[in-house]
């Protein structure tokens, strides 16, 4: 299980093949199920267009929170491994923002606890979106549903 | 007792503090915190608390060394 917060740019599929190939989890044949996410930026939210996009977090606090949700989906779905990265700081439309991977021996668990684990992380980790329109700087003040 | 209080995203912006070490009686609560480190304003409905990185509700207890984030509603992910 790994949970990474990153100030810069990252490429979700490098980064997916970097953890699988050293990954100490579990070795292949054990799985039989990978399931991602990737979220990435929009240019758009709320009938505006959005130039640029700055992430806050509460360090610490957002690191021991998506352990405990990880370690959460691990216990009400039967995991063999999972992985979290999630972007602060600033972004331009197209950065990835967020990966989730799940790794199960079944489709049902691994497709259930990204599911969760994407809502949990949006409904409770502390992050913070701050968007840059046309017309100047907002913060988003909450979640548009799934 | 000392607590560290600190503020998050637009909060932060709008009471124009990151931070502050406060010195305040024994035993407060979440709640009482907020009446002190921000006198001028009653505690918003929507937001949230963390004591020691952990959300908590506004009427839990305090302890010397304490580190309390008030917050927004959050917004992480992609949507």
């Amino acid at each position: 299980m790994s949970v990474r917060i990153l100030a810069a740019g990252f490429d979700p599929w490098t980064c997916l093949a970097d953890y699988q190939r050293t990954r100490s989890g579990a070795p292949p044949g054990q799985f039989g199920a990978t399931a991602v996410f990737v979220g990435t930026m929009r240019d758009f939210n709320q009938g505006d267009v959005v130039q640029r996009l700055f992430l806050e977090h509460y360090p610490g606090m957002t690191e021991s929170h998506l352990d405990k949700i990880a370690a959460e989906a691990a216990q009400r779905w039967d995991l063999i491994d999972t992985l979290i990265v999630h972007r602060v700081g600033e972004l331009e439309p197209g950065d990835p923002i967020v990966l989730v991977a799940v790794w199960s021996a079944h489709r049902a668990a691994a497709f259930e606890a990204s599911r969760w684990l994407m809502e949990e992380l949006k409904s409770k980790a502390p992050f913070w979106k701050k968007e840059a329109t046309g017309s100047g700087h907002r913060w988003v003040e909450q979640n548009t549903p799934g | 007792m000392r607590i560290q209080v600190r503020f998050f995203a637009a909060l932060r912006e709008r009471l124009g503090v990151a931070e502050q070490l406060l010195a305040v009686p024994d035993n407060i609560t979440v709640a009482e915190l907020w009446s002190l480190a921000v006198p001028d304003q009653p505690l918003p409905d929507n937001v949230l608390a963390a004591r020691n990185m952990e959300y908590v509700q506004v009427d839990c207890p305090l302890a010397d060394g304490d580190e309390v984030a008030f917050f927004p509603p959050v917004t992480g992910g992609n949507r």
